[in-house]
């Protein structure tokens, strides 16, 4: 992409008549520019495409699992995936159940299906509230300075100097116990726990665009013809740090996905339904912890939330990429 | 330089202050006591008896005093309680202006003693430096490992830029940063130990009863949980290599070393390598810490006897004081690893002032 770019702005500066013909293009705003740069990049379109399909799998859960995820089915348990004619169990895959079924007799297709719910939400819950939390600080302490700001870089410091996943397993396991750490699963106190700890990395990352952008022209005159604060900030800081702020969105995501499944494999992660009722079942990180267990005869229990795990981890990292180089031509290598 | 150095430690004893409150108080959020936890069915503890026990331990006091003294190692309460306080390890004296018992236990993390683990009932710091060894081999083997891969690897894909070897260096990286790395271990678990059968499933060693050291046992077990730490540093070091020798390669030295007919490697790897090798040292730092980071993970799939996993499995028996010294502990590293990474770019690059 960088290679066509170049030779693009070369080509028209040799001849005259191209240049011309470029000129004459219709202007196109910086979000469609964006856009059709983003869309000229394959990896980020098949992870968009990869990330929606995960999306629609998690929505319609119920009408996809062809079993229910909880149904033990006895004497059906250790079965492998339907194209494996005979595992180390001496077990042969059928169609009835494609992935095969776990230690209990639950089918793993149905399990993987009904994981993706919390994958999908743990990525983008938190990183919602991260954003906002984040954003709104970052503007204040970049546009005010003063002791907010040196309240944030303190606060900034303490998160800095802490490994993250440390952090989370203390919280996991302290607060597990309590009314916080029961509702929804587990699955809020995991929420509060990831937002705790990277709204900072937001929070710095817009203030240092706020520091650079509130020196430049366009702020000062809009400042010269009289705009309030929260016009100059709101309408013109804001919309110039959004590049900024969706490319750090779509790393959010991944990350907020791989600490629930480390910390599901670790078992501090979703706790185990058995309520058909609820929205929640299983995760992909709970599902890797069975798995290892079995890791020796069955290891397709292993295999199957693995691979889900890194081929929504993978698309989230190459959407990433593609709007990072889409929003911010810049930063291309 | 002096002063900058002492300025950021001066800087770091909020942050590390900030650390040990917020930790202090999410350790001790968690219902149940530890006392309770550890008595539970033993037929000989009375519920006097465990009052007792947690008024020794200081559990039956407010949050912010036992802050204060796991702080300070100073015990503090209210009234004249020199008699029940007074132990052999304690020496008490009563205030009578301020109707308050201090007691000295002789502790406390200021004077560098982190408290006593509930489990062993060693002290923390002991615990925590019989664990090092484990950490700091597989942390260095790590670094070694994304050395000796990941810059090699980033010089010859700028002497080969745009060739299939570029190409393949390229998706390596973008797949080495974006799998995690607890991902990657399960996969090479399965893979090399599993199917294979060629590498230990983890530990540092084959259980024995002698427990005689070998080499060749130790790096069988070392060489999985190393690569995996080592992920992230093969793709920086690569990726930042690539950068510099492509930016060095087009410098006159570098033309006039090929102009005077050196060999291609002696220009690669003497010329354009070592002008290439400064920015390096400032990616060092950052490198360290996230080994450091990534060895809670690591060692925990592996069953790596560090001290990231002895951290993780304390957290899980609520041992407080080890959870806590252990945090402690990381955060000093972490603060140290980029305060080191910070002079490394003054002392690299002039053009950046510290100060």
């Amino acid at each position: 992409m960088t290679t066509s770019a170049t030779t693009q702005v070369g080509k028209a500066a040799v001849a005259p008549s191209e240049m011309t013909k470029a000129l004459a293009r219709p202007s196109r705003s910086f979000w469609q520019d964006a856009w059709l740069r983003l869309l000229h990049n394959k990896a980020a379109v098949a992870g968009a495409i990869v990330i929606l399909f995960f999306m629609l799998v998690a929505v319609f859960a119920p009408v996809l699992a062809p079993h229910n995820p909880l149904e033990l089915n006895s004497g059906k348990g250790f079965l492998p995936p339907m194209w494996v004619e005979q595992s180390a169990t001496g077990k042969a895959g059928t169609p009835e159940f494609i992935l095969g079924t776990d230690n209990l007799g639950r089918d793993v297709l149905s399990r993987l299906i009904y994981g993706a719910r919390v994958s999908m939400v743990v990525g983008f819950i938190p990183t919602l509230i991260i954003i906002v939390v984040g954003v709104s600080l970052g503007l204040v302490a970049g546009y005010w300075g003063g002791s907010t700001d040196n309240i944030l870089m303190r606060i900034t410091d303490v998160v800095y100097a802490f490994p993250d996943l440390l952090f989370f397993i203390i919280v996991m396991t302290a607060l597990r116990a309590t009314a916080i750490g029961q509702f929804l699963n587990g699955l809020f106190l995991l929420f509060v726990a990831l937002a705790l700890v990277n709204w900072v990395g937001v929070a710095r990352l817009v203030r240092g665009q706020v520091l650079a952008l509130k020196e430049r022209d366009f702020v000062l005159a809009s400042r010269a013809v009289g705009s309030t604060h929260m016009r100059i900030m709101f309408r013109h800081i804001l919309p110039n740090s959004m590049g900024v702020i969706i490319v750090a969105m779509a790393f959010l995501i991944p990350g907020a996905i791989i600490t629930e499944a480390i910390l599901g494999y670790l078992g501090l992660g979703l706790r185990p339904s058995t309520d058909p009722a609820d929205i929640f079942i299983t995760s992909w990180g709970s599902m890797l912890l069975e798995g290892q267990s079995a890791i020796n005869n069955q290891p397709w229990l292993l295999l199957a939330p693995a691979i889900a795990v890194a081929l929504v981890v993978l698309s989230f990292n190459f959407l990433g990429d593609g709007l990072r180089d889409a929003l911010d031509p810049r930063l291309r290598e | 330089m002096a002063r900058y150095i002492l300025r950021r430690l001066l800087q770091a004893i909020p942050t590390l202050l900030g650390i040990s409150i917020i930790s202090f108080i999410l350790v001790n959020a968690a219902p149940g006591d530890p006392v309770t936890m550890r008595t539970f069915g033993d037929p000989r503890m009375t519920e006097e008896t465990r009052q007792t026990l947690r008024r020794q331990l200081g559990l039956d006091q407010p949050l912010a005093v036992q802050y204060f003294t796991w702080l300070t190692g100073l015990a503090v309460r209210s009234g004249d309680q020199v008699a029940m306080m007074t132990s052999p390890t304690n020496t008490c004296a009563y205030f009578g202006g301020v109707n308050l018992t201090v007691c000295n236990t002789g502790g406390g993390v200021l004077r560098g003693d982190l408290g006593t683990s509930l489990d062993t009932k060693q002290p923390v710091w002991k615990r925590l430096v019989e664990r090092m060894p484990a950490t700091l081999e597989l942390g260095i083997a790590s670094l070694l490992l994304a050395l000796v891969i990941g810059v090699p690897a980033g010089v010859l894909a700028a002497v080969y830029r745009g060739t299939w070897f570029d190409g393949v260096v390229r998706i390596i990286t973008v797949i080495f940063t974006s799998v995690p790395i607890f991902w990657m271990a399960l996969l090479l678990i399965l893979v090399f130990a599993v199917i294979l059968g060629w590498l230990p499933t983890g530990g540092r060693q084959t259980v024995s009863l002698t427990q005689e050291f070998n080499l060749g046992d130790r790096l069988r077990h070392l060489i999985m949980p190393a690569f995996v730490l080592a992920l992230g540093g093969i793709a920086g070091f690569s990726r930042l290599m690539r950068t510099e020798t492509l930016e060095v390669l087009n410098m006159d030295f570098v033309r006039t070393a090929r102009a005077k007919g050196l060999p291609n490697g002696q220009v690669w790897f003497v010329h354009a390598f070592r002008n290439a090798l400064i920015p390096m040292m400032t990616v060092l730092g950052p490198a360290i810490v996230g080994v450091l980071g990534g060895a809670v993970v690591v060692e925990t799939i592996f069953a790596w006897p560090g001290m990231g996993r002895l951290t993780v499995s304390a957290a899980f028996q609520q041992d407080y004081p080890l959870v806590l010294g252990a945090g402690m502990f990381f955060a000093v590293l972490t603060i140290l690893g980029n305060l080191l990474s910070d002079i490394f770019y003054g002392l690299v690059d002039p053009r950046v002032r510290l100060g």
